[in-house]
């Protein structure tokens, strides 16, 4: 546990101390802010952060694997690798304690955009429910995608593959109703449950299409659901297990 | 403290360490010389639990690398060839995250760091990134945060290599320094310099241990002839050679055809020789009075060691020599 903290806390000062926390979250806020403010500047727009939400869930299949790029793949292009895997410390730490890092940056991030939910307050009167589970929904939402990218990131030394296979994953769960739709039956039920989160409907500005899909649409519709929690949470788990295996098998290559 | 017992290595189908066994007592300091892609960083990086042996056992200070792998590893300190360094962060702040990492807590470290800085001499630096520092620095950051957890046993892995010439010294005699209250097991490519430095030389060829002895036992073993370097002015080349052929202790002479003797012998109007002699007969003396007594100018005599490329084709075929 110790390590684990220790390792987040290095990883977390050096995410600040370069320039990388800072554009990712100006970019963040930036392109989630065109998203909210699209949201709520009609004439008859319904106070929420629908859109907000629609604009995080399709930035993060991005920005997740951008940020933790550079977490596994740095140590194994620089060698610092070898020196944390002959210091006594567990793959199983190192990796939770990458991961923490890359959360904790991401978690300062959404942090940051509650002023769009004070702007909704300001001038008009919100719902609270759908704001929480919509924040609970995107924190579980950036774990997962933040496991995926961390995996993605202890397969090569080199930072861009990393970003390319970690967006690339992210994208095909992401996609998977283009299939799900074209198949019947059970495996169209399996596809389906294993959608992540927008799908590409995310670009229809009416709709704020990212609500209609995945597993994040009762988030944002303000409806909290056990699977949604569980699955979430399942993908976060099985991708820093498989991280963790990744790093075991480096070992023996 | 080391124990290799039967320790084979395969990446695929190719062995890069075949059977090595071999076993290293505490307080010793033991060379580990080898041409590259021998199987040194190999053995080191299993005896460091970085990666796990094929077939065999290791272990270090007691603790099987394998089965109580974190048990060793805190017994070890480990200087990896590439000296990895996280560059971005201050020597003293480093060296205070490794201890962290090795299990030390803050009082051990805040009393650990700033000596083990002075004894790698980087006082004057402990606030510098260490991407800023030089190699040589940055070697010495490496050694420090080897030493830094009070290991029983220190794995060096070419800790001279790609530095300048100064600094290989100076970290000689800090290596040296190292060995006498810690076990050593320090790779090289250098011959003189395992020479220097340690009491004990294993040999590593294609994988296999090929010679385990003490420095001057092996370079005497080795030395079925001396080699001399020899150059003269003012003499006929072909009369030189005929007259060290002569001597008794000379088994042949013949000119130094390397480029850069040849060049400075054409700049300075030089002679330049190779004489083999028989070993341990003092043919130097021998040869400068030779020359002296034909009224020669004598420039330049001088005992050439054997290179590690020689003495790798003498152990790898000494089998035939007899």
């Amino acid at each position: 546990m110790r390590y684990i903290w220790l390792i987040a806390n290095k990883e977390v000062r050096t995410y600040f101390a370069s320039p990388m926390a800072y554009v990712v979250t100006a970019a963040f806020l930036a392109i989630t802010g065109f998203f909210f403010v699209a949201s709520v500047s009609d004439a008859f727009s319904e106070a929420s952060i629908r859109g907000f939400l629609a604009g995080a869930v399709f930035f993060m299949i991005f920005m997740s694997p951008a940020i933790t790029m550079r977490l596994l793949a740095e140590e194994q292009k620089v060698g610092t690798l070898e020196l944390l895997l002959t210091s006594p410390v567990r793959e199983v730490e190192i990796v939770l304690g990458k991961f923490l890092a890359a959360f904790i940056t991401v978690l300062a991030m959404i942090l940051l955009s509650a002023y769009f939910v004070i702007i909704l307050f300001v001038y008009g009167i919100p719902d609270v429910g759908p704001i929480l589970t919509g924040y609970l929904g995107l924190v579980l939402y950036a774990a997962a995608t933040l496991a995926i990218g961390l995996f993605a990131s202890a397969l090569s030394p080199n930072q861009i593959v990393g970003l390319v296979v970690g967006a690339g994953l992210l994208t095909g769960l992401t996609i998977i109703d283009f299939v799900s739709e074209r198949v019947t039956g059970v495996t169209s039920e399996i596809l389906d449950a294993l959608q992540l989160g927008a799908s590409f409907s995310v670009f229809d500005l009416d709709s704020f299409g990212v609500a209609e899909a995945g597993h994040f649409a009762d988030f944002a519709r303000g409806i909290l659901s056990v699977g949604d929690v569980v699955y979430y949470l399942s993908i976060t788990a099985v991708f820093l297990m498989l991280t963790v295996i990744a790093l075991e098998t480096r070992r023996w290559r | 403290m080391i124990q290799l017992e039967h320790m084979s290595k395969y990446y695929g189908p190719y062995p890069a360490v075949l059977d090595v066994s071999f076993e290293v007592l505490k307080g010793e300091i033991v060379g580990f010389l080898g041409p590259n892609g021998a199987g040194k960083t190999t053995t080191m990086r299993v005896l460091t639990g970085f990666t796990p042996p094929t077939h065999g056992d290791a272990v270090v200070a007691g603790y099987n690398v394998v089965s109580h792998s974190l048990d060793a590893r805190r017994h070890i300190g480990y200087l990896p060839e590439t000296v990895p360094l996280y560059y971005d962060m201050t020597v003293t702040d480093f060296l205070s995250y490794m201890g962290m990492l090795r299990g030390m807590n803050r009082e051990w470290i805040n009393e650990r760091v700033p000596r083990v800085i002075d004894t790698v001499r980087l006082n004057d630096y402990r606030n510098t990134l260490v991407g800023k520092l030089s190699k040589g620095y940055r070697q010495r950051t490496g050694i420090a945060q080897a030493i830094l957890h009070e290991p029983d046993v220190l794995i060096l892995d070419e800790p001279t290599i790609g530095i300048d010439p100064i600094q290989v010294v100076e970290t000689r005699e800090l290596i040296s320094e190292l060995g006498e209250d810690h076990t050593l097991l320090l790779s090289s490519h250098i011959l003189p310099e395992v020479s220097m430095i340690c009491r004990r030389v294993l040999v590593i060829h294609d994988g296999r241990i090929v010679a385990d002895d003490r420095p001057d036992n092996l370079s005497e073993r080795l030395q079925h002839s001396e080699r001399i370097e020899l150059t003269v002015r003012g003499a006929e080349p072909r009369a030189v050679i005929g007259e060290m052929r002569e001597l008794p202790m000379v088994v042949d002479a013949r000119r130094d055809n390397r480029a850069e003797s040849m060049a400075r012998a054409e700049r300075d109007g030089t002679v330049p020789l190779i004489v083999d002699a028989r070993p341990n007969v003092q043919a130097t003396e021998v040869i400068a009075n030779k020359v002296i007594e034909h009224g020669w100018g004598l420039v330049n005599l001088t005992p050439l060691p054997l290179t590690l490329e020689e003495i790798f084709l003498e152990l790898t075929t000494e089998e035939d020599l007899g």
